[in-house]
Order: C-alpha cells, then structure tokens, then sequence
C-alpha cells in the first residue's frame, strides 16, 4: 500500500519492467544501440578493473612495480594512446550507427512527427513528402520495414524516443531531423518525450502499433478511403456531434468530413480506435474520455485544453459517445 | 431456580465471567468489516489505474493522474453513501461501480466492463480507502 503507482504502467508495453524497454530491442536500429549500450558497459567494467589493479601497485606492489607504473611509458601508452584509440573507434562506431539510423535509403516508409506542448501530431507522407493522412498520438507501421520519421516541432524543444524500436531524437523548432524506425514483431511499443518541454513533460507518451504488412496495408486502406457523412449509431452519438460544433470542440479539433477542422490539438478524425488517450497516459474508454472533456487539466495539468465545468453528465456522455464512434 | 453466587461452584463460575468479559472488552469493538472473500485490494488499486477510474478520482496513493471530474475518493471507505443515494456496503458498490448508471441514473460515471473478480478486487480496495 505504500508505493505510490501511476496509470502508466497499465500500458502493458510502455516504459517499465524487466529487462528495461532500452535494453529489450524489437529492431534493427534499436538493436545497434543496444549492442553499444553493452560494448560500452563491458569497456567500463574493463576499465574499473585495471584502475582498480593500479591503485593496488601504487599502494602495496613492490619497488619495481610502482616505478614501472609511474614511468613514463604507462602514461604514455594507459594516459594517451589507448584511450584515444579506443574513443576513436568508439567515435567512428558512433557517428556511422547514427548515419545508418538517419540518412533515408529511398525504400523506406515516410512519416512525420511534430511535437506539441504534450501531444504529437502524426502525418503519414506520400514519397515525396507530401502529407496523405493526419493522425496524433499513434504511429501504424509494417513489421519488418524501415519508416523514416521526420521530427519537427511546432513550440518547443521535444524529443522523440521509443526505446525498444529505435534511437532517440531532439525535435527542435524550425529544423527537420530524421529518424529511422523498425520493428521486427507485431505488437504495442510504447514512447516518451525524452526532453523537458513543460510542467506535464512526463504525461506526454507516444505508442507506436506494428502490424504485419498485409494487415498494415488493409489499415491504411481503409484510412485512405473517403469517408462518407457517416449515420450516427443512436441518438447519443447525433447529439455529441451537435455539441462537438456548439461547445467549440471544432475550433481546435479536426474529424474529417466534417465541418470540425480545427489544428490547434489532435486530429480526432480515428480518435475511436486508439490504444490510449491524452497522448499515451490512459486508457481509451468511455470513463476516461468523459474525464478528460469534462476535466483535461486535474488529468495533465497546463495541458491546452480547458476544463468543461460547464458540461452537464448527459452532455459529456453524448460527447464521449460520439469520440468513440470516430473509429 | 438457581441464582447467581447461590452456591460456590456459582461463585467461580462468576469470576470466570467477568475474566472473560474483562478480556473482551480489552479488544476494542468487533471488526465488522465484511471479508469480500477472496478479493485482493492490491489488485484492486491496481484495476483503478488500469481501468481509468483515476481519470475522474483521486485516490491517496496513486500519484498521477489525480482526476478532479468526480469526487475525491481519499476517505472512501469511511464515507455512508455512494453517489449520495446508496449505501456504502460491499454488495450494492460492487454493483455501482460496474453499472453506476443503472443505479444512478443520470450520473455521468459510465457502466465500466470487469470481471466479478476485478469488481471484487476493487471494492475491496475502495473499502480500505479510510483516514490514518
């Protein structure tokens, strides 16, 4: 009873247990660096020992021994050669591994990321760079092919980390910088925000979902295709998209084919269908849902988004009725 | 009709009475609160994160979020009335937190899917939600 818990770890994928997600690689590009995580674990140990071994010459080796190792030799070799060698490789091992992550081969998926204070937008982009589905929060990929993500930023300094997929990248205003991602296995991963960006920096997650290629394939397909003015299923869900346009959800939010085509926060165009809610922080259900419309700040303080005290319960439950109808 | 401290067999009998009750009293009132059966209110505070419920509540020991839509739940467990309309008994809140709105109509806390066994499990850590 007396650790505090918090809702993350009810993302089964997301940033906790064992072994720890940066050391637990699903892909190529993560797996290079969890390869160097280690080189340079083992190198450190290696290191601690001999220093550990020189100390003890210093203090009890005989006469011989100390003068040797205070002779000009060992400075020479253990105080310049070695540890330059030794960084150069690491310098040249680092520089190409980070090359191989960023540097766009042609055959590759291209996407977009663009940080916002506590929420990503997602644009999915044709070969030349041109955006053909906008999404937030959520990144669909392939198993088993390299997408390329452009990270930009529209406020401040973010960065973009999923551990168990790939490296980790600064999203610097008026910059494009370029990350590779990969995932050898179906499944959930979860991500995070790696740079302080604000008060709610730790409440700004990211999941990305890999499918088999045939499934992801059928997924963007079905993203793709026009949407027709859907029928509302009940009368609940015809009155939350009523209230959508009449509260002001619209200003800020978009749902495609609709007249709601606010930029300012997350598409809510598939908001329906994802895996969590307020950017990786909860789960997506219809309790939570009226929580965040009803009261977005108690839940991620300093968020963009007020609180709607003035909702009524029938209200807020039409308007939840009608987010998890956008599928 | 034998009456007490008549005899002196009766005279002992009546010590080991007062003994007895003077050992029960040093117990304090008997703990009246309902067992749940198997329930498991570590898993229970578990649930509440994983099914939202911290969305809406706060609850003394989950750190984040601390939802302010609907009532604070720190001193649950101490607290008469669910919703201020049922009784706070094991029973009727393993109902109201599964299906709040047929219980309540009108309330803005949805029917929430769970097993018989997470409603258990939350209950019971709802109940232990008291002030130290």
């Amino acid at each position: 009873m007396s650790q505090p818990i918090s809702s993350r770890s009810s993302l089964a994928e997301a940033l906790s247990g064992w072994p720890p997600p940066v050391l637990d690689p699903h892909g190529p590009f993560s797996n290079s660096v969890t390869t160097l995580a280690w080189v340079l674990i083992a190198l450190v140990a290696v290191i601690f020992v001999l220093v550990c071994a020189a100390m003890w010459v210093a203090l009890y080796g005989s006469d011989k021994l100390r003068a040797q190792l205070g002779g000009e030799r060992v400075v020479k070799w253990f105080g310049l050669i070695v540890p330059a060698g030794v960084l150069f490789v690491l310098l040249a091992w680092g520089t190409t591994m980070v090359a191989g992550m960023t540097t766009i081969k042609g055959d590759e998926l291209r996407m977009r990321v663009s940080g916002n204070i506590y929420w990503w937008r997602v644009s999915y982009l044709d070969t030349a760079g041109n955006e053909i589905h906008a999404d937030a929060n959520e990144l669909h990929i392939p198993v088993g092919r390299p997408v390329v993500v452009d990270m930009v930023s529209e406020d401040v300094i973010h960065s973009f980390w999923v551990p168990k997929l790939g490296g980790k990248m600064d999203m610097i205003p008026g910059r494009t910088n370029r990350l590779k991602l990969q995932a050898d296995k179906a499944g959930s991963y979860g991500g995070q925000c790696a740079e302080f960006c604000g008060g709610a920096h730790s409440l700004m997650g990211f999941v990305v979902v890999a499918h088999e290629p045939a499934d992801w394939q059928r997924w963007l397909d079905a993203r793709l295709a026009p949407r027709s003015a859907a029928v509302p299923a009940s009368a609940e869900v015809l009155r939350g998209s009523q209230l959508f346009g009449e509260v002001g959800c619209a200003v800020c939010h978009r749902v495609a084919g609709t007249a709601a085509q606010g930029l300012s926060g997350p598409d809510l165009t598939h908001v329906g269908s994802r895996r969590s809610l307020g950017a990786g922080i909860l789960p997506n259900t219809r309790g939570t849902l009226i929580g965040w419309i009803g009261d977005s700040q108690s839940i991620k303080p300093n968020n963009r988004m007020p609180a709607y005290r003035s909702l009524q319960a029938a209200e807020l439950n039409a308007l939840a009725a009608y987010m998890e109808s956008l599928k | 009709m034998q009456r007490w401290g008549g005899s002196r067999r009766g005279k002992s009998g009546r010590w080991l009475v007062l003994a007895c009750a003077s050992l029960v009293a040093c117990d304090g009132p008997p703990d009246r609160t309902p067992t749940l059966g198997d329930a498991d209110a570590t898993k229970g505070r578990q649930l509440v994160a994983d099914k939202g419920c911290v969305a809406c509540h706060t609850f003394p020991d989950v750190r984040w979020p601390r939802g302010g839509l609907g009532p604070s739940l720190e001193n649950f467990g101490r607290q008469g009335l669910i919703a201020g309309r049922l009784p706070n008994q094991p029973g009727v809140l393993m109902q109201f937190i599964r299906n709040a709105p047929a219980l309540v109509p009108g309330t803005a806390m949805p029917a929430i899917s769970m097993t018989d066994q997470e409603a258990r499990d939350v209950t019971a850590y709802l109940l232990t939600l008291k002030p130290r």
